[in-house]
């Protein structure tokens, strides 16, 4: 176990009482209670913490927060793993493992840093320019390239845990919990306001948490004490800590997740271990802060070059020392309140160099009064060292180029804030230069938010404070804080590059980009923002740029020769930080992606050992398997069962839709390509509906059940498109028609009851005249059926004799009992959609997705006698367009092999018998819709949309499927296999 | 995700609803030239601001609204029923 | 300077002082023999090709932003041309034999990476779908393989093949010479080389009228001027509509948005574009180790160039159900293109009602795929001043004739497609 030797003995917010163990590259260190997984490392004195992106330089901590772009482990193993895990964001806990990445064999000793050697070869965008030719090499040069880059490793097995969404309404949703926020809550929660206040950090407080500051003469952390101790105590205040807002959506909603059991050891059960919250909120107050700003120096990404306000975050709110000894450099003044508390924390200050040529506010004097000499007009021009900070050879900025070396192992670097407008900005608002902070601000919000404190640009705690209240409502809450007049900062984008010419000056520290790839970009015309983004790939790694994006912009203008405001900002996409993809998914992923509709025989179909098959968003009966039988077997069966003495199906899953009144008949009549006004009472009709295009859209049967009462059935896959059709005509087009309709697909369950032995079973079932005299082909009855009132339609879709009889869904499993308990001695035996696919084909009946496939007419599916000309139907005129009616269209007919014997395939084209299909593109003929064996007739057949095909009827083509290396001399024949004159269906 | 007055519900959430297209469009005498039907079926003046465009309500009330969004903010600066959208 | 290895390390000893830059930077001429509007992957590789196959190279290509700003650098980079009809099939195969040069034909690396389009069939009826597909392909001289469960599983690892899963695999149609490409090397490489041939890359310069002399087009208004051409190329995807809006015509096209994300970078795990319909949703792996993912439109009209959480969520959630071992892997970035789409599906490449007026638009999600074939094709059409036999299918008056090309059957609700 490594002592936490560089830890302080008092102070910091964390709980010396409560020691956590845990691993870091399998080596066993100690932290507290309190701890981020980044601040326990520097306690420990650890600096190398990974590796960089594409040059594999060793990295350590540059923040402490959400900006730190370098600190990134593979946290826990195995399927729990959660690779590219930021250490300055994970909270410590007992057990934590963590390992670094992007490194072989281990971290010290990294392979592949020898491209780092290399690098003058590898300039921004190197592999544009070069793996060009041959180009047949550049898959051999890609598959390096991949397994170089990539950071960490993926889990291995599925992700075990759950997530949870939460949605929530509030009448003012504050960002962020640092002193702005927490003013804009309590002044808001004491107005009675319903305020959700979110933080991503484990504790509420902000920057006050890593700062020596005071409000109303009193420590700065009482006020933020008392603070939350009200908040929590307001009955209408929901506090949300460890819960990062990440996205800004339109009508104000916002996304946040929190990280709900991931600081836990042991996560308890039963909860998520992130919830999604999607917070619709009447106001946003963002009080995100700002981020402090790295400069550009050589090496400045050697691990113990640290943001100063990083640095001192670590002593004051951990008591960690990141260094013994500093060079503390900065543009600001806020950099002197960094090496004071870095002073305090007892490190010692080996130089504070402050760029500005002279000057400084009262923290530069009170950094004298300290004893600390600042040096003016000094930057550190390149660290030294390798693994770790060895010392700082520093220069004037005035030119001369000497330098001079201090020894040191911490370089605190301030380059001043810059407001966290990413929210603001995902919500539209305009992103505005301001010359006096030398950053972005937030203006012209577009939705009802409002930025505040230093995510607005005011870097003072007061005006935190004051602008907090104030946009929470109440605007006399403002306690007075100890503010220091601040000198103006110093507009410092990169120190030059030291004389001896060493070093790389990074920008981009994750992605390694650097300020000659900015110069590069520009040089090869590549200076817009977007371009410099794109080519160099700044600010594109995992932490979308926080600290390298205002760098990088301001060198290129300086290149381009102007001001930063006309080189424009980059986009801020979401998420403002990385999200899990499970957290994205909540609880619909897996079995919950979508629904799974099964019919109200579900059960029975599975009692009877039914093979269930998918359609669209149901599970239906497929076949019901012998012992020891194939699916071809079963459905041969099956179906030669029905033609020869009947059977049953389930056809709950049709489209049922309820049509009354008085002018229903009109409504159906537009419909339908053929006519309905002359249905009478008690008849069922087959009716075909297009498109306004004239492509055919879908099929049914509509029964007229009363004198302005209709029942219309339409196919599984386009219930819910004809249901939203019949609403949008009667709503929006013809709005005179007085009709109502209601989906009843749900109410209503159904089964069809086909072969020779129906009628007999019927006739023992049910309370009607079921012969055929009584209720003949296309007629519908009303009646009992083993008791239950049922409604009965004489319709067929295998071409057997056949009724359907629809019951209220409750009562369907009992129908289906009672017919197959009635039944068993006729022998008529239930039968799955295979069987019932077999029967259509036979029939030549279309089906929706392969016939009617969207570019089908009615003529093509040779149903164009339905097609009425004496009245106008939804998609009459554009049925006429030319394209549609011409010649060389593909028409539905049957195809039997030649053979007799082999199977045509559904996946098989038809090409003309000559044809030799190599690599060469053939003319293609049509296409086999579907095939199955034919029981009745003995042999294979199959349904085609073959070119004019009507007219080849007798051709010989050829059934090709190259991928399966399948081809089937075919004749064309009538796509009507069995009984064409339909006397089977009469009987 | 939108936010979207119906004028029957009240604001609901988009995912309560379907997407009808443009709601400018009207559907020709049915005796129109084919031409116009083309131009009904096909052809959108796809704007760039304000669209006035049909939704379903088709977890809710089933009805169809016309709502009118700005296609480039999403702003929805007014929601009808079908029939009384006002010129 | 022509791109190599050598050249790369040459530089290297001079610290990449002396590079060129990629295109110049001209002031717009007054006049030219043609105007691109539109600076995108499409717009770029028409100039190119009127320079290199047509001889014209008095050419401009007008961006009102920076180069490949739009979709050509806001897509998920697929290459494929998987396609049943005839006139898509031809159409795209010719683009991706384009491809399969085109980095060599560029000097410069466009990364075209054909490790493999794969869509998964979840059901018999879709595994014999893509059979037909694929066989429709393979007869149009394109390569496809229909493979059975176990090939899906053993390409795939990460894929849940399991029978129990929401969607069990059947199967998959596979098109092995699909694959990726780097989306802004592909601007940035056409760029490069029309620039290189002679043709005006003129940035910053937004069109804002199109000027025409009795039903002719002979110059368009810009915010750098006024600029006369004979021919004029309306390239502009998403923006289609609103340009061709200048010169009074009403097009078969609605914008949407379609978003993509990205994750943020793993060693390997994914090896080959991986798409399902039934799921709605894509994926596949940069070579810089993201996840890059799509799925469906957010199904309202928007030139809002971002999306909302519904369609955000639906997306990771296909994702997560189809690989469930990606459920811990963290999105970095999410984002919104604005797509063209048309009322079948298909693009519109070809002539207008306006004299001179061309138009290449309506790409839907197929725009970046298409990119090399749809230039190619449409510097013939503005060279010739009439559409090469590929494109002929793709004119904007078969929706009135009744020629829609309308590959998933879905009508003329662009959203559907």
């Amino acid at each position: 176990m490594t002592t936490q030797s560089f830890r302080n003995a008092e102070g910091g917010l964390i709980d010396r009482a409560t020691p956590l163990d845990f691993t870091f590259d399998g080596k066993a260190f100690q932290g507290f209670a309190g701890d981020t997984l980044a601040s326990a490392l520097v306690a420990n004195g650890v600096r190398l913490v990974g590796r960089s992106f594409k040059y594999h330089r060793p990295r350590g901590l540059i923040g402490a927060g959400v900006e730190d772009p370098c600190g990134l482990v593979r946290l826990g193993a195995g399927d729990r793993a959660e690779p590219n895990t930021r250490a300055t964001l994970t909270e410590l806990f007992a057990g934590l493992t963590a390992d670094s990445q992007n490194r072989w064999p281990s971290l010290k000793w990294d392979a592949s840093a020898l491209t780092g050697l290399a690098g003058r070869l590898f300039p921004a965008g190197f592999y544009y320019k070069t793996f060009i030719s041959p180009q047949v090499l550049w898959p051999t040069y890609e598959k390096i390239i991949r397994a170089m880059a990539g950071m960490g490793t993926c889990p291995e097995g599925p992700d075990p845990d759950v997530y949870d969404d939460r949605f929530a309404h509030a009448d003012l949703l504050v960002v962020g919990a640092g002193p702005a926020g927490l003013a804009a809550a309590l002044a808001a929660g004491r107005l009675g306001q319903r305020v959700i206040l979110a933080e991503q950090d484990m504790r509420l407080g902000g920057d006050l948490l890593a700062a020596n500051r005071s409000i109303d003469g009193r420590p700065a952390l009482d006020w933020v004490a008392d603070t939350v101790a009200e908040l929590e105590a307001l009955p209408d205040v929901t506090l949300l800590p460890r819960t990062t807002v990440f996205g800004y959506h339109d009508h104000n909603l916002l996304a946040a997740v929190e990280r709900v059991t991931d600081h836990l050891p042991h996560a308890p059960a039963g909860l998520p271990r992130q919830r999604h919250w999607k917070i619709r909120a009447g106001r946003v107050v963002l009080a995100t802060g700002a981020i402090e700003r790295p400069l550009v120096f050589a090496d400045n990404d050697r691990p113990g070059v640290m943001l100063a306000s990083a640095a001192r975050a670590y002593v004051n709110r951990w008591a960690a020392r990141p260094g013994t000894r500093a060079v503390v450099v900065t543009n600001n003044d806020d950099g002197y309140r960094s090496a004071l508390d870095l002073q305090a924390g007892g490190i010692e200050i080996a130089a504070l160099l402050d760029t500005r040529p002279e000057g400084g506010g009262a923290l530069a004097q009170m950094a004298r009064d300290a004893g600390l000499s600042p040096r003016h007009g000094m930057a550190v021009a390149r660290a030294l060292g390798g693994h770790a900070v060895t010392g700082a050879e520093i220069t004037a900025l005035s030119g001369g180029g000497a330098t001079e070396t201090v020894d040191c192992d911490l370089i605190a670097v301030s380059g001043g804030w810059a407001p966290t407008l990413h929210l603001h900005s995902q919500a539209r608002g305009k992103a505005t230069y301001d010359e006096s902070l030398t950053a972005f601000v937030p203006t012209d919000p577009k939705q009802a938010h409002e930025s505040v404190g230093a995510a607005a640009g005011d870097l003072t705690l007061a005006g935190a404070l004051a602008a907090g209240s104030r946009a929470g409502g109440d605007d006399t809450l403002a306690p007075p804080a100890d503010d220091h007049p601040a000198a103006p900062i110093q507009a410092l984008w990169q120190v030059p590059k030291p004389p001896s010419g060493k070093g790389k000056r990074f920008v981009d520290i994750q992605d390694d980009v650097t300020a000659e790839d900015v110069a590069l970009a520009h040089r090869e015309g590549y200076e817009s923002v977007e371009h410099l983004k794109r080519y160099t790939t700044l600010g594109m790694g995992t932490d979308q740029g926080k600290t390298s994006n205002v760098n990088g912009l301001a060198i290129m203008a300086g290149l381009r020769g102007q001001t930063i405001p006309a080189v424009g900002t980059t986009t801020f996409r979401p998420p403002f930080t990385p999200v899990t993809m499970g957290t994205f998914a909540g609880r619909e992923a897996g079995h919950h992606f979508a629904p799974i509709r099964r019919t109200p025989l579900h059960a029975r179909h599975d009692a009877l050992g039914a093979v269930f098959q998918t359609a669209g968003l149901w599970l239906r009966a497929r076949y019901y398997p012998l012992e020891g039988e194939t699916m071809a077997e079963a459905v041969a069966r099956e179906a030669s069962h029905v033609r020869r003495i009947g059977g049953m199906v389930d056809v709950s899953t049709l489209g049922k839709i309820d049509i009354q009144g008085p002018d229903a008949a009109d409504l159906l009549n537009r419909f339908y390509v053929n006519g309905f006004k002359a249905l009478p009472v008690g008849k069922c009709r087959y009716g075909l509906m297009l498109r306004e295009d004239g492509i055919v859209l879908d099929d049914g049967t509509t029964t007229r059940i009363g004198d302005t009462h209709y029942y219309m059935t339409t196919t599984t896959a386009n219930a819910v498109t004809v249901m939203r059709n019949l609403e949008l005509y009667l709503q929006v087009h013809w709005p005179d028609l007085d009709v109502s309709v209601a989906s009843v697909s749900d109410q209503w369950a159904g089964v069809a009851l086909a072969g020779p032995r129906a009628r007999d079973l019927l006739a023992r079932v049910a309370d009607i005249d079921v012969s055929n005299d009584a209720f003949p082909f296309l007629a519908y009855r009303e009646g009992a059926v083993a008791g239950i009132p049922a409604r009965l339609f004489r319709i067929s879709y295998s071409g057997e004799l056949a009724y359907e009889i629809h019951v209220p869904s409750d009562f369907a499993p009992a129908l289906w009992d009672a017919l197959l308990e009635h039944g068993a001695d006729l022998d008529i035996r239930p039968y799955g959609t295979e069987a019932m696919s077999t029967l259509r084909i036979e029939k030549g009946h279309m089906v929706i997705g392969t016939e009617i496939d969207g570019r089908t007419t009615a003529d093509d599916l040779g149903m164009g006698r339905m097609v009425s000309t004496k009245k106008p139907f939804i998609g009459h005129v554009l049925k006429d367009r030319p394209g549609l009616t011409e010649g060389g269209r593909k028409q539905l007919v049957g195809l039997v092999p030649v053979d007799k014997r082999t199977p045509i395939p559904e996946t098989c084209q038809i090409v003309k018998p000559g044809v030799v299909t190599g690599r060469d593109p053939v003319p293609i003929e049509g296409h086999v819709t579907a095939g199955t064996f034919s029981p009745s007739v003995g042999h294979p057949i199959a349904l085609a949309l073959v070119k004019d095909g009507r007219a080849r009827l007798g051709e010989t083509l050829h059934a090709v499927s190259p991928t399966t290396r399948v081809r089937v001399p075919v004749t064309v024949t009538s796509p009507v296999f069995v009984d064409p004159e339909g006397e089977r269906l009469h009987a | 995700m939108l936010l979207i007055p119906c004028p029957w519900c009240g604001p609901r959430p988009q995912t309560d609803f379907t997407y009808g297209g443009d709601g400018t469009v009207v559907r020709p005498a049915e005796d129109a030239p084919q031409a116009a039907w083309a131009d009904f079926v096909f052809v959108r003046d796809n704007p760039m601001g304000p669209h006035r465009e049909l939704w379903h309500h088709s977890a809710g009330c089933r009805r169809w609204l016309v709502v009118e969004r700005d296609t480039v903010t999403h702003d929805i600066t007014g929601s009808f029923k079908p029939g009384e959208v006002p010129s | 300077m022509r791109y190599s290895f050598l050249s790369l390390a040459r530089n290297a000893l001079t610290g990449h002082r002396d590079w060129p830059p990629a295109w110049r930077s001209p002031e717009p001429r007054a006049s030219y023999d043609v105007i691109i509007v539109g600076g995108g992957g499409h717009g770029l590789a028409t100039a190119y090709y009127l320079a290199k196959d047509h001889g014209i190279t008095n050419v401009a290509v007008l961006e009102k932003g920076y180069l490949g700003g739009g979709n050509t650098g806001r897509n998920t980079t697929i290459v494929r041309s998987n396609y049943l009809l005839e006139a898509n099939a031809h159409f795209y195969e010719k683009s991706m034999k384009l491809w399969e040069g085109l980095s060599e034909d560029l000097n410069y690396n466009v990364m075209f990476s054909q490790r493999g389009v794969l869509n998964l069939a979840h059901s018999d009826a879709q595994y014999n779908a893509f059979g037909r597909r694929g066989n429709a392909m393979r007869l149009n001289g394109i390569d496809a393989e229909l493979l059975d469960r176990d090939q899906v599983a053993a390409m795939v690892p990460d894929l849940d093949c399991s029978p129990s899963a929401r969607f069990p695999v059947r199967g998959g149609l596979l098109q092995p010479r699909g694959g990726t490409a780097r989306h802004d090397a592909v601007a940035w490489g056409y760029a490069r080389a029309a620039d290189a041939r002679g043709v005006d890359i003129i940035q910053n310069c937004e069109v804002t009228g199109l000027i025409r002399v009795g039903g002719r087009i002979t110059g368009v208004e810009t915010t750098r001027g006024v600029i006369k051409a004979p021919k004029v190329g309306l390239v502009v995807a998403g923006h289609t509509g609103h340009l061709a809006a200048m010169a009074g015509l009403r097009l078969p096209i609605e914008s949407h948005v379609l978003q993509a994300m990205v994750s943020e970078p793993l060693k390997p795990v994914l090896d080959t574009v991986v798409t399902s319909g039934a799921a709605h949703g894509y994926i596949s792996q940069s070579d810089k180790g993201e996840l890059v993912m799509g799925g469906d439109l957010d199904f309202y009209n928007s030139y809002g160039q971002r999306g909302n959480a519904p369609a955000l969520e639906h997306v990771v959630r296909s994702i997560v159900t189809l690989f469930p071992r990606y459920g811990r892997v963290r999105l970095m970035r999410f984002w919104g293109g604005i797509m063209d789409m048309t009322m079948d599906g298909s693009p519109i490449i070809g002539t207008t009602p306006v004299d001179g007026l061309f138009i290449n638009g309506g790409w839907c999600y197929g725009g970046f795929k298409a990119t090399p074939g749809s230039g190619w094709v449409f510097a013939q059409t503005l060279a010739k001043g009439h559409p090469h036999r590929l494109n002929e299918a793709f004119s904007l008056d078969r929706f009135a004739s009744g020629h829609a090309i309308d590959e998933k059957g879905a009508g003329p609700i662009p959203g559907a497609h």
